[in-house]
């Protein structure tokens, strides 16, 4: 287990269901059943999983934006209730409010968490967390005028400067070109680096999960999605993006991932009661054997 | 390209005006006279007009027409008495008119569909009410405004209130209630509160189509003021056309429609302007 393993947990999900009404008469849909996770303080957990599955709903209870059908989420030891500042959203897209320039769509947010700071404060703030993310020039413009890529840049710098506990991000690169998206990847590593900012991602990129998480959750398909694996990312945690497929355990996780995406996401949806989505097993693929899956018990 | 394409569409615009002002002109010359009158009691001639003796045409041409402008532009705030006064304070008149009943639904209607566009119930339960009234001239109101309000004055504010009212309460619904779902997350995730969102999320979120209805109403408020002071008499731009038609001075007519259709685009203009400034590229 990596060394996060003592840091208190930051996010418990326990027994989360969401159903809606089937389209037709008949009863309701369930997208996702029964999920069970933590994530601890400071961690990176990316989720994994195909459309349908119910990333977008799962991210949105945590959000607060929307409710379970059952069970409940608890973030830093309170059960979520509602949207909150301590969790903070990178939406898909964007979600930057047009009318406002790069540097007011901060200040909205600075504002909203600090109400009693003065203008030149959270004005100040802003900068620094504009520069975070490489876009001082961009400060006047609206976001029409940027690149989607420098959109999604100031999405994160808003989410990151109201200082959440928790950074939520919902396929936040999916739009974006391969270049962009491994830029963006870049900078967002090195500022959960140096923030230990604790991370929640929902992406179906699996380089990106494998380059970013230092756990991956795996969800079958849906209807009636499970949580069926918690991959430990065993990669160096300094890896980067230019040298991590030359490291020797590169390819063995990538099967691993791949295989479980095009294959067994479909085949364990289909073979639900051999799933303990109270122990869901953690796989962890060391380096020195490669070839040997050792599969370990959630406590 | 662009310029070259306002240049021609601008000397295209002054060739038709000027086919506008041949063809009326033409048509507006002095007719030979009546071939009866021939041998008429010169003093009978003198008593029946210049028209008859085929000296001058009843409608105006472009150049008197003009000259009639000039004479005005010259003097619009005179005063010689209730039923002569000029035509800039007759206009005036008429803009104070719409300005207050303008306002006054804008004042309403801004706030009321805020309110209507939150709540998606009570925008369906308003919704009849709005589309049976919406349709109503705004005439038809003017009998039960003299009755209820008794004095004339307001009840030609209250007639421009009620036809301004709806393309803004209708417009601000829609606007308010049709904000991208979006914004009002992220609004929601830093918790904004109530007054903050509707005036830094809903607000500009809608800006551009509360504006459109304000456009719309201005256009229709500027329409109905002119029937409105025909009604009601005593001043007003609307007035001063019936009163120059029992007057029989038809160039003072034509002139009339000119000020009231520039000073109705010059409206248009200011609230197209201030539509463009608040609308934001997606």
């Amino acid at each position: 287990m990596p060394n996060k393993s003592s840091a208190p947990n930051m996010i418990e999900v326990d027994g989360l269901t969401k159903s809606f009404p089937s389209p037709g008469s008949g009863d309701d849909v369930n997208v996702f059943v029964d999920l069970n996770f933590n994530i601890r303080k400071g961690e990176f957990v990316c989720l994994i999983g195909h459309s349908g599955c119910g990333k977008s709903t799962l991210l949105n209870i945590l959000a607060g934006l929307d409710r379970p059908t059952e069970g409940f989420v608890c973030a830093a030891g309170r059960e979520i209730d509602g949207p909150g500042l301590d969790r903070a959203v990178v939406f898909q897209n964007h979600a930057l409010m047009p009318w406002m320039t790069a540097m007011s769509n901060i200040t909205f947010a600075i504002k909203s968490r600090w109400p009693h700071w003065n203008k030149s404060r959270v004005r100040e703030r802003a900068t620094r967390y504009l520069e975070m993310v490489h876009l001082n020039e961009a400060a006047r413009k609206k976001p029409a005028q940027l690149s989607g890529g420098m959109k999604q840049r100031v999405g994160i710098a808003r989410a990151l400067a109201v200082e959440p506990q928790i950074l939520l991000l919902d396929e936040p690169f999916g739009a974006l070109d391969a270049l962009t998206r491994g830029s963006i990847q870049e900078e967002l590593i090195r500022i959960c680096r140096t923030t230990e900012q604790t991370v929640f991602m929902i992406t179906h990129d699996i380089d990106e999960a494998m380059l970013l998480a230092d756990r991956i959750l795996l969800m079958t398909n849906g209807p009636d999605a499970r949580l069926c694996e918690t991959f430990v990312n065993t990669l160096p945690k300094d890896r980067e993006r230019h040298s991590i497929h030359h490291h020797p355990n590169f390819y063995p996780l990538r099967n691993h991932l791949l295989d479980f995406l095009v294959n067994r996401s479909k085949a364990l949806s289909e073979i639900k009661q051999t799933i303990d989505s109270r122990n869901v097993p953690e796989v962890v693929i060391t380096a020195e054997d490669e070839n040997e899956v050792a599969l370990t018990a959630n406590s | 390209m662009q310029f070259r394409q306002r240049l021609q569409s601008g000397a295209l615009s002054v060739v038709f005006l000027g086919a506008i002002c041949v063809i009326w002109h033409a048509t507006t010359r002095p007719e030979p006279p009546d071939p009866e009158l021939a041998g008429m009691d010169p003093e009978y001639l003198e008593l029946i007009g210049a028209t008859a003796k085929g000296e001058s045409n009843p409608m105006p041409g472009p150049i008197e027409v003009a000259q009639k402008v000039w004479s005005h532009l010259e003097d619009p705030f005179y005063y010689k008495g209730a039923n002569d006064r000029g035509i800039g304070s007759q206009l005036l008149y008429s803009l104070a008119r719409v300005a207050q009943g303008y306002f006054l639904a804008v004042l309403i209607a801004v706030p009321l569909g805020f309110m209507i566009g939150m709540s998606p119930v009570l925008s369906k339960a308003v919704d009849p009410f709005v589309q049976i009234l919406k349709p109503v001239s705004p005439l038809a109101w003017m009998p039960l405004a003299l009755y209820t309000i008794k004095d004339s004055e307001p009840c030609s504010i209250f007639v421009i209130f009620i036809c301004a009212i709806w393309p803004v309460l209708i417009n601000t619904t829609f606007g308010v209630s049709s904000v991208r779902k979006d914004y009002l997350n992220v609004a929601k995730t830093l918790e904004a509160g109530r007054f903050r969102t509707a005036l830094f999320v809903i607000l500009p979120s809608a800006a551009p189509t509360i504006l459109t209805g304000m456009r719309i109403s201005i256009g229709i408020a500027w329409l109905v003021i002119v029937a409105a002071e025909m009604l009601i008499g005593g001043t007003g731009i609307g007035y001063f056309v019936w009163n120059e038609w029992n007057n029989l001075d038809i160039t003072n007519v034509i002139v009339a429609i000119l000020f009231i259709g520039v000073i109705g685009m010059v409206l248009d203009r200011l609230l197209a302007a201030l539509t463009g400034a608040v609308t934001y590229a997606e």
